[in-house]
């Protein structure tokens, strides 16, 4: 019941705000999203740390396809859900220095997709996450189609295009799967992930969802959508794809993939594992050359992806928990990068790197929190990205030594890319005339918010790790039974 | 703190009142500091500059003060080896890594010197940094340095080791780059940053390697069970391969010593602490606490020994004709630690580490002495520029020269020991590598004693601004360098050569926790004596060739053939950018232009168009958007299928 609020809360304030027009519309979904964040907790509070799924809720929605309104909570759905309403509170709040044309609907789309977003995280049945998968993507392409840049409409359609062609072919392997299901026939995540179908059709359906997952996460070589989109969205756009949305595709692999086709991934998770490294070295090395700020951000969120991406297929505990970390603390920092742009970006009207220069002169508390934000992204031990990457490392290093090795160039690229643009923006000497404000209180709330999070994780990740292990160890249990294997 | 202090494991053999304090005095030790820093950081600007000095100066005197404790009570035999947790930090599955803290009399010698030399240079930079707007943030980076650099000393596994290692490399990081407005410095504070990162990649390498070959990276486990290995197992060859490339960047050897040099953009006492006495020798520390794995790899060994000899000669040949004082001292340090890391591998780690303190001694009152001729000189740092301070500034000039005597060996003072120690190992383990580390001892004596003639002999070659303003510095600063200098003087006496009556404590306060593998030494005896007459006609000769060219009152330090190519250092940075950086961005432009853009965007947009042609044939069949949604539906379904049997081809 609780997880059918978490969905249906968001989508009601968010007609709320509609109805209550312009003026207030801010607020108004500010409070509905702290109030959202309050119940996650409260969820999070009355959550079991084990294996199963819990706050459920099963009905029978459309009888004649076998279609479930199934939902619930595991550990990792747990965390997904508390790294949305988290993330939504300071995300609405980083938008208050920004006057959005028509904030009603602009608002309104926000709390839609959160309510989307959460629904994907928690559906249990492969034909209802799939209507909220396509349903997130709706309000986000409005919101880059409408809030967006100046090509924000060719780039807008290409991103949407490419996204619903990766989730057709999803569809196609939900549909395949579902008439593989003895009668009676369902969506049921239980039930398409112990159809034992042979290796060969497993491949069909690794590849179908990979490739879904893929273009959303994304993995090399489906990323060329992602900087583009990132660079051409709405400031709050490009927080809610890069910081939530993108998870989606993580988290789906974990939850849909790895169950429902683990024989195809013995087969291919290799592949997987070498794209997703090969981005990670791909990412960086293109982001050194940026000039653009938020479009070197955008290659270093790709490049941190594609690190997560390789330690879930590595297929080891360490792996699988530092995704696990990784996804809530890169969700974290690159809401507070793409947040920084965006102040920097209002207040020079530009975001060409060689044209700034000198702001921690004018802005001290800016540049600091934005250091400490920076820190958390090249993994400093003590932040949060850390522990993720120490973890993810450690699983890929496990899987193979030579993976472990250049998966872990991050560790030099991230610090070449990030201090670069760090020393070009934001030391040196102020030019003459230069002015730059520093945080107003709205931002500051925000920045301090998120630098105390990177420190707090960094320090204290346990209750991460905790809350998700049970549910990660089922995962790989169910993936190693020698049921699923001895079909191979 | 209750809660903090919940688990405490109390070693089996040894329980008694003072291990009790343990943990409260362990997490005080550390978090001193750290409030220091703290403090300074958030409230430092909004008080007086004495106060934030004293405030930070005092946390550190605290820290020194329990480590002195701990050294008191593990002399008396309280205890020898005590484990503090003070909190869990990561647990997956069977790997737990906690904030596990090692009390032992290794942990304990680099605490005393951490916190005594970081004492004195907190003093120190009091008066030198006493009109600088970034006063108060000067020192709350300089105690949160402290902090860092006591967890990489004091914890008990390689990840809290690994935590200090990059937290000092952030200090570093943020003092190279103090004074934010020279990108100059910036660029310098960056490049020991990414240079030092290249280096941590080797040293997670190495703890992923640990983890996978021990189950664990606490030190009690991995050298517990690597008795169980046979020397030069392939296992711990690559352990011990991988931590060294750490142990390369931190350190600066080659080939990751330039930043070290550049490092030298930050306020002068962050010279003296990180970048000659502390952070620069974690390297060493790190080997030295891993030495039952380097023992059993005398692959590794050899390769520490040839890296060291070569980075002693090297960095040494390069300090040769720097004009820059602070950059003779960088070289020089370079040097001296590839003199460490030579003792390590001939297996003298006990020789390392006494080298190590010595070093410290009397490089941080070389720093400190030239920050105090810096200051006085107004800014200026070019030796060709001093000349004939000895009488202006006293207090300088004597302490000064007794870190030269220290470095170039004079008979008894601290450096003669050390390094005679180390000659001695050379010479027990090759004749070839005596001759090659003597040689790279007779460089270090002249650039110090060329240093030493151009700055306070002959006349002064300054501006007239200059000599008017020429000035003895204030207390705060003299008075470190008098204790530094003592200390430089007589701090060898911890491992005087039997033969002149000395005895070896520190080899036996090291012997529980270190194992040299080098023999002992047939003739130490009659070699120690034909070493201190061969350095007594070395220094003599030096002395009166350096006098004869350096103490002048005219002197361009323009140099012209090889000399030059040494002034230049080599053109190794030059170097490194013509054949690893600039290929780097190079290839970055190029990527994002011809690979991402027009190969697999290209391709993306190719797909695109056809499907778009395409479609706008169905819309013929199929009115509106519908027909885009169908038709990228087919050709996912195409692609997909394609994409299967090319797999399975």
């Amino acid at each position: 019941m609780l997880t059918t609020l978490l969905i249906a809360y968001p989508f009601f304030a968010a007609i709320l705000v509609m109805l209550a027009g312009s003026t207030n519309a801010k607020r108004l979904a500010l409070l509905s999203s702290l109030v959202q964040f309050g119940l996650t907790i409260w969820a999070w509070v009355n959550f079991q740390n084990n294996a199963d799924v819990q706050f459920a809720m099963d009905e029978v929605w459309m009888p004649s396809f076998g279609i479930h309104f199934s939902v619930g909570m595991d550990g990792i759905s747990m965390l997904m859900v508390l790294l949305t309403n988290l993330l939504m509170p300071l995300i609405i709040l980083s938008s208050f220095k920004i006057e959005y044309s028509r904030p009603a609907v602009f608002y309104a789309l926000v709390l839609v997709m959160q309510s989307a977003l959460v629904g994907v995280f928690v559906a249990q049945d492969a034909f209802l996450y799939y209507i909220f998968w396509e349903l997130a993507l709706i309000p986000i392409y409005f919101i880059c189609l409408l809030w967006g840049g100046k090509d924000r409409i060719r780039i807008t359609f290409k991103f949407f295009i490419y996204t619903i062609a990766g989730s057709l072919l999803m569809l196609v392997a939900f549909i395949y799967l579902y008439f593989q299901v003895p009668s009676p026939s369902n969506f049921s995540h239980e039930a398409l992930s112990t159809l034992h179908l042979d290796t060969h059709i497993q491949g069909y359906i690794f590849w179908a969802l990979f490739i879904a997952f893929a273009i959303k996460m994304p993995v090399f070589p489906f990323h060329t959508w992602q900087p583009d989109t990132y660079t051409e969205a709405p400031s709050t756009g490009t927080m809610l794809l890069s910081g939530i949305m993108l998870k989606m595709g993580v988290y789906s692999v974990l939850r849909w993939l790895l169950p429902l086709a683990p024989l195809g991934v013995a087969e291919y998770g290799k592949l997987a594992i070498i794209l997703s490294i090969v981005g990670i070295v791909y990412g960086s090395w293109i982001a050194i050359s940026q000039k653009d700020i938020k479009r070197l951000f955008a290659y270093s969120s790709f490049a941190h992806v594609g690190l997560i991406s390789a330690g879930i297929f590595s297929m080891t505990l360490q792996g699988l928990q530092g995704s696990m970390v990784q996804m809530l603390s890169h969700g974290i920092n690159v809401v507070g990068l793409f947040f920084v742009v965006q102040i920097m970006e209002q207040r020079l009207k530009t975001r060409e790197i060689g044209e700034m220069g000198g702001i921690i002169n004018k802005a001290p508390v800016f540049a600091t929190l934005f250091l400490i934000v920076l820190l958390g992204s090249v993994a400093l031990p003590l932040t949060n990205g850390f522990v993720g990457e120490f973890m993810l490392l450690a699983g890929v290093y496990q899987f193979s030594p030579w993976y472990g090795a250049v998966a872990g160039l991050t560790i030099i690229l991230g610090a070449v890319y990030m201090l670069k643009s760090y020393q070009w923006a934001v030391l040196g000497e102020a030019k003459e005339g230069f002015e730059f404000p520093d945080l107003y209180a709205s931002e500051k709330i925000v920045l301090v918010v998120i630098a105390a999070l990177v420190i707090v994780l960094g320090v204290y990740p346990q209750p991460i790790l905790n809350l998700t292990e049970p549910s990660i160890k089922h995962l790989l249990e169910t993936l190693t039974n020698p049921i699923n294997l001895s079909l191979r | 703190m209750k809660a903090l202090l919940a688990h405490i494991e109390i070693s089996p053999e040894i329980h008694n009142g003072f291990t009790d304090a343990m943990p409260m005095l362990m997490a005080a030790l550390i978090l001193l500091p750290f409030l220091g820093f703290v403090f300074n950081f958030f409230l430092g600007q909004r008080l007086s500059k004495t106060l934030s000095g004293v405030i930070g100066s005092a946390t550190i005197l605290g820290s020194f003060i329990i480590a002195a404790t701990f050294f008191a009570q593990s002399i008396s035999g309280s205890f020898t080896s005590h484990q503090v947790c003070l909190m869990d930090w990561i647990e997956v599955g069977k790997y737990k890594f906690s904030f596990n803290f090692l009390i032992d009399n290794l942990s304990i010698m680099m605490m005393l010197i951490i916190t005594g030399i970081g004492f004195l240079i907190h003093v120190y930079s009091i008066g030198y940094m006493h009109h600088d707007e970034g006063f108060s943030r000067f020192f709350s980076y300089l105690n949160l340095f402290i902090f860092f650099m006591l967890l990489l000393v004091t914890g008990a596994n390689y990840l809290i080791l690994f935590i200090g290692w990059e937290g000092v490399g952030l200090c570093s990081y943020l003092l190279i780059g103090f004074w934010f407005k020279n990108q100059e410095y910036n660029n310098a504070a960056k490049k020991a940053f990414i240079m030092n990162r290249i280096g941590d990649l080797g040293f997670l390498l190495g703890m992923f390697k640990i983890l996978d070959v021990f189950g664990s990276l606490n030190f009690s486990d991995v050298f517990s069970a690597a008795g169980g290995f046979t020397a030069n197992d392939p296992a711990i060859v690559i352990i011990t391969v991988l931590l060294f490339i750490g142990a390369c960047g931190k350190s600066a050897q080659l080939p990751l010593f330039t930043w070290l040099p550049d490092a030298m953009a930050g306020p002068t006492p962050v010279s003296a602490l990180i970048h000659a006495a502390t952070m620069v020798t974690a390297g060493v520390y790190m080997v030295v606490r891993s030495n039952v794995l380097f023992a059993l790899s005398p692959f590794t060994m050899e390769l520490i020994t040839i890296v060291g000899l070569a980075t002693a000669l090297f960095a040494g040949t390069i300090a040769l004709f720097q004009n820059d004082i602070k950059k003779v001292l960088a070289y020089s340090t370079v040097s001296q630690l590839g003199f460490m890391f030579i003792a390590l591998g001939v297996g003298a780690f006990t020789t390392g580490m006494f080298h190590l303190m010595t070093h410290a001694f009397f490089k941080a009152l070389l720093f400190l002495g030239a920050g105090s001729v810096i200051h006085a000189m107004g800014g200026e740092q070019d030796i060709t520029k001093m000349g004939g301070l000895s009488k202006k500034i006293k207090i300088t000039f004597i302490t000064f020269t007794i870190g030269v005597m220290a470095i170039a060996g004079f008979p008894f003072t601290s450096g003669f020991v050390s390094k005679d120690e180390i000659l001695l190992a050379d010479f027990q383990h090759g004749k070839i590598y005596f001759i090659l580390a003597t040689i790279a001892a007779i460089m270090t004596v002249f650039y110090m004693f060329r240093l030493w003639f151009l700055t306070f002999f002959g006349s002064f070659r300054g501006t007239h601004d200059q000599e008017h303003h020429l000035h003895e510095s204030p207390p705060s600063m003299t008075v470190p360098l008098m204790v530094l200098a003592i200390l430089s003087l007589v701090g060898g006496f911890v491992q005087f050569p039997h033969i002149f009556g000395g005895h070896d404590y520190l080899n036996q306060y090291l012997s529980p926790v270190v194992t040299n593998t080098i023999q002992e030494i047939e003739g130490a005896d009659k070699l120690e004596i034909e070493i201190l007459i061969a350095t007594c006609i070395g220094l003599v000769i030096l002395w009166f060739i350096t006098k004869k060219n350096y103490a002048v009152s005219e002197f361009k330090g323009e140099y012209t053939g090889f000399k030059k190519v040494l002034a230049d250092k080599y053109y190794v940075d030059e170097i490194y950018e013509a054949l690893i950086i600039s290929p780097f961005q190079k290839m970055s432009a190029f990527i994002t232009k011809y690979v991402e853009v027009i190969f697999i965007d290209g391709f993306v947009n190719g797909a695109g168009k056809v499907a778009q042609v395409a479609g706008s044939y169905i819309r013929l069949l199929q009115s509106g958007h519908i027909g885009y949604y169908l038709f990228a539906m087919v050709i996912s379904i195409v692609v997909f299928l394609l994409l299967n049997t090319i797999i399975h081809f």
